[in-house]
C-alpha cells in the first residue's frame, strides 16, 4: 500500500472544495423491556443476563412489538417536523456478524415510520436548516470486546467476546438528507445538529442520550466537491464518534483527509472509517456492502404498523416545547444577554444551569460556574459538560457558601477542584481542607499585626491618610492565609489596627 | 427472469453457502424455475389489488412496555461454544481490518 497523501491544511481545503454532510444518528430508546421481547434494557447488568429466545433468534421464537418503542418513534419523528406514515412495515437486513445472533437485524427499510422532516440549527449565529430523510425503528445489536492485540481494537485481536444484552433494545436511527452549503462551518454544523437532537430527545424523554454511554451515537458522512460543483464527491461514513466535540474533530480530520486524497490526484474509497479519540485520526474499517448484500425483505413475523390518525394527533399535542423557545423564555426570565444565552446554550450547559438554579442559585451565579469553572475542567479533561463529575446541586451549593460568606470566589475555584477531584460535597470539601474564610478571629488578627509590622513604611502612609496603601498590606495577609481572608473584612481590620494604634500612640 | 451462474454464486457466498460447481449449476436451474413461477403472480396482479407482504390481514400487534423473565444465564452461556468472562467467545474476526 503506497502512503498515504498528507493532510491538507483545513483552511485550504475550504478554499478548493465544497463538503456535504450526511449524518446518520442511533438513538436508543429508554423503554424498560426491549423492541421484541420483554428482557429488560437496564444498563449495566452482568453480561449475557437479559436474553431471551426471542432476541437471541432461537428457532420458533417470535417478536412482538413494544407499543411504547412506536409511540417513542412517532414523537420523535413529530418533534423532527417529520410526516409519519399512515402504514408502514419492518424488514429483515441480513448480515453474518457475531454481535447479531439472529443473523439479521430487524429494522425499517422500504416504510420508514417517519419521513422528510427538518429542523433549524444555529452556528454563529447564522441559522441552518436541516432536512430529515427519516426516522425509522430497528434493533441494537450486541456489545463486542476484542481480546488481544495491544489496544482493545479489533485489529490484532486474538479473539473476542460477546455481551447480548443490548441485542434488541429499541433503536431509533435519524437520517438527514445530504447538508449543502454549510461550507467551512461544516463541522460545527453536525456538531450543532447532534446537540440539537441531544436536547431535542431529552426534552422529549424518550431517551437518556449518553453519548459516552453510546444510547446516543453519531455516524458521520461527508464528501467533498470542487467548489461550483453540483455533483456529489465519494463519501465515507465514520463511526465511533461518540461525543459532540469529536464529531467536530472527526469531520475536520476527514476533509483534511480527504482534500489532501484529491489534490494530490487521488481518488476517495467510498467506505468506513472509524474514529480514534486518542490519536485524533481515522482508519478505514469494512468496506461498505451494498444495499442489495443485505437482502433486505419485509418481515413475516410482524404485523404492519398503521398508527391511529388520533393517537398521532395526541401525541403531537403533547409535545414538549422546542428546546430554542425553551432557551428563550429562560433567557428572558434569567435576564441573560443574548451572548451569555449563547455560551450557556452552545457549550451545552442549558439543563445543568436549569438544575443549579432548581437548587437554589442565582441564574448569573449558575452561568457563572457552568461556562468558566466547570467549562475549562471539561475541556481540558476532553469531556462534555454533562460528564463533569460534579451535580447541579453540589453546584448551587458552592454558591450558597459563597452567599453566606464562609468562602469567597477564589476559595471556591479551590472548592470546585477538591470536588471535582472526588474529594467529598463542598461543605466536607471546606470542612475537611480548612477552605472557609477567615472574617473573624485571633489568625486573622495576627496576620494582620504580621503584615503592619513587615511593612512599617506602608503603615505609616495608612496613618497619614494614604488608605489607598492599604492594598498592599490585603495582598500581604491574603497570601499569608492562603487565600483565605475576605478582602472586606481584613480591609476593616487594618484600618482598626492602624487607627486605634493611632490612638493610642 | 433469468437468473445467470454468477448470481447464485454471489447469493452462495453472501449467505455463506460453500456450494461445489455441480451444486452451482443444479441450483441456478432449480432457483430460475421457483423464480418464474413466483412471477406468474404479477399476472394476476392488477392496478386495485396492493402489494402483499403478509399473509394475514392483520396490523398494530403490540405488547405493554413490561420486563419479563429472561433466560437464566447458565442456559444461555451453555448453547456458546465457548465462554470467557460470562461472553460468547468468538474466533478472531477477519475481514474488518484495514
Amino acid at each position: 500500500m503506497s502512503p498515504a497523501p498528507a493532510l491538507l491544511d483545513f483552511d485550504r481545503a475550504m478554499a478548493l472544495f465544497d463538503p456535504a454532510l450526511g449524518l446518520e444518528v442511533h438513538v436508543e430508546l429508554n423503554t424498560r423491556s426491549k423492541m421484541f421481547c420483554g428482557c429488560s434494557t437496564e444498563f449495566g447488568a452482568e453480561p449475557n443476563s437479559q436474553t431471551c429466545p426471542v432476541c437471541l433468534g432461537l428457532p420458533g421464537s417470535l417478536p412482538v412489538l413494544n407499543r411504547r418503542a412506536v409511540e417513542s418513534a412517532i414523537r420523535i419523528g413529530l418533534a423532527l417536523n417529520c410526516s409519519i406514515a399512515s402504514q408502514c412495515r419492518f424488514a429483515r437486513k441480513n448480515y453474518f456478524y457475531p454481535d447479531m445472533p439472529k443473523d439479521f437485524q430487524t429494522s425499517q427499510y422500504d416504510e420508514p415510520i417517519c419521513h422528510d422532516g427538518r429542523v433549524t440549527v444555529e452556528v454563529e449565529g447564522r441559522q441552518i436548516v436541516i432536512e430529515i430523510e427519516r426516522a425509522h425503528m430497528e434493533e441494537d445489536a450486541g456489545k463486542l470486546v476484542h481480546v488481544g492485540g495491544s489496544t482493545g481494537r479489533i485489529q490484532g485481536a486474538d479473539h473476542s467476546l460477546l455481551d447480548y444484552n443490548r441485542a434488541g433494545v429499541p433503536l431509533v436511527e435519524i437520517v438527514t438528507k445530504p447538508i449543502l452549503g454549510a461550507g467551512a462551518q461544516a463541522p460545527q454544523v453536525a456538531r450543532a445538529y447532534v446537540a440539537y437532537l441531544r436536547d431535542l430527545l431529552r426534552a422529549l424523554g424518550v431517551s437518556d442520550v449518553r453519548m459516552e454511554q453510546g444510547s446516543l451515537r453519531c455516524d458521520a458522512n461527508v464528501s467533498l466537491m470542487p467548489r461550483g460543483a453540483t455533483e456529489l464527491g465519494t463519501r465515507t461514513e465514520t463511526k465511533n464518534v461518540n461525543s459532540l466535540r469529536s464529531i467536530e474533530r472527526a469531520l475536520r480530520y476527514e476533509i483534511r483527509r480527504q482534500a489532501g486524497l484529491l489534490v494530490a490526484g487521488g481518488r476517495v474509497k467510498q467506505e468506513t472509517r472509524h474514529w480514534h479519540e486518542d490519536s485524533g485520526t481515522t482508519s478505514p474499517g469494512r468496506s461498505k456492502e451494498q444495499a442489495e448484500d443485505y437482502r433486505y425483505f419485509p418481515e413475516p413475523d410482524l404485523a404492519p404498523v398503521a398508527p391511529d390518525p388520533e393517537w398521532v394527533e395526541r401525541l403531537r399535542l403533547e409535545l414538549p416545547e422546542a428546546p430554542p423557545q425553551r432557551a428563550a423564555w429562560l433567557r428572558a426570565e434569567w435576564g441573560f444577554t443574548e451572548a451569555e444565552m449563547r455560551d450557556v446554550t452552545g457549550g451545552g450547559a442549558l439543563d445543568l444551569v436549569v438544575r443549579t438554579v432548581a437548587a437554589g442559585a442565582a441564574p448569573a451565579a449558575a452561568r457563572k460556574w457552568w461556562t468558566t469553572e466547570l467549562a475549562r475542567w471539561a475541556n481540558s479533561a476532553g469531556v462534555e459538560l454533562e460528564a463533569v463529575p460534579m451535580t447541579a446541586e453540589q453546584v448551587a451549593e458552592v454558591q450558597a457558601l459563597i452567599d453566606q460568606g464562609v468562602i469567597n470566589d477564589r476559595l471556591a475555584r479551590r472548592v470546585f477542584e477538591a470536588v471535582l477531584a472526588g474529594q467529598g460535597d463542598p461543605a466536607a470539601v471546606v470542612r475537611d481542607l480548612g477552605l472557609a474564610v477567615l472574617s473573624d478571629g485571633s489568625a486573622l488578627r495576627q496576620a494582620v499585626q504580621r503584615a503592619i509590622a513587615d511593612q512599617p513604611e506602608v503603615a505609616q502612609r495608612i496613618r497619614q491618610g494614604k488608605v489607598q496603601a492599604v492594598g498592599a498590606l490585603i495582598g500581604q495577609v491574603m497570601r499569608d492565609l492562603r487565600g483565605r481572608g475576605d478582602a472586606a473584612a481584613i480591609r476593616q481590620l487594618i484600618l482598626d489596627e492602624l487607627t486605634s494604634g493611632q490612638e493610642a500612640g | 427472469m433469468a437468473l445467470s451462474r454468477d448470481d447464485v454464486a454471489k447469493l452462495a457466498d453472501l449467505a455463506r453457502l460453500e456450494l461445489t460447481e455441480t451444486e452451482l449449476e443444479r441450483l441456478v436451474g432449480q432457483l430460475d424455475l421457483i423464480l418464474t413461477a413466483v412471477d406468474s403472480v404479477s399476472q394476476a396482479a392488477t392496478a386495485e389489488v396492493a402489494p402483499t407482504s403478509h399473509a394475514l390481514a392483520l396490523v398494530n400487534v403490540m405488547r405493554d412496555d413490561v420486563v419479563t423473565a429472561s433466560l437464566p444465564r447458565e442456559a444461555v452461556l451453555a448453547m456458546a461454544p465457548a465462554v470467557e468472562d460470562g461472553r460468547f467467545r468468538v474466533p478472531r474476526i477477519l475481514g474488518e481490518s484495514a
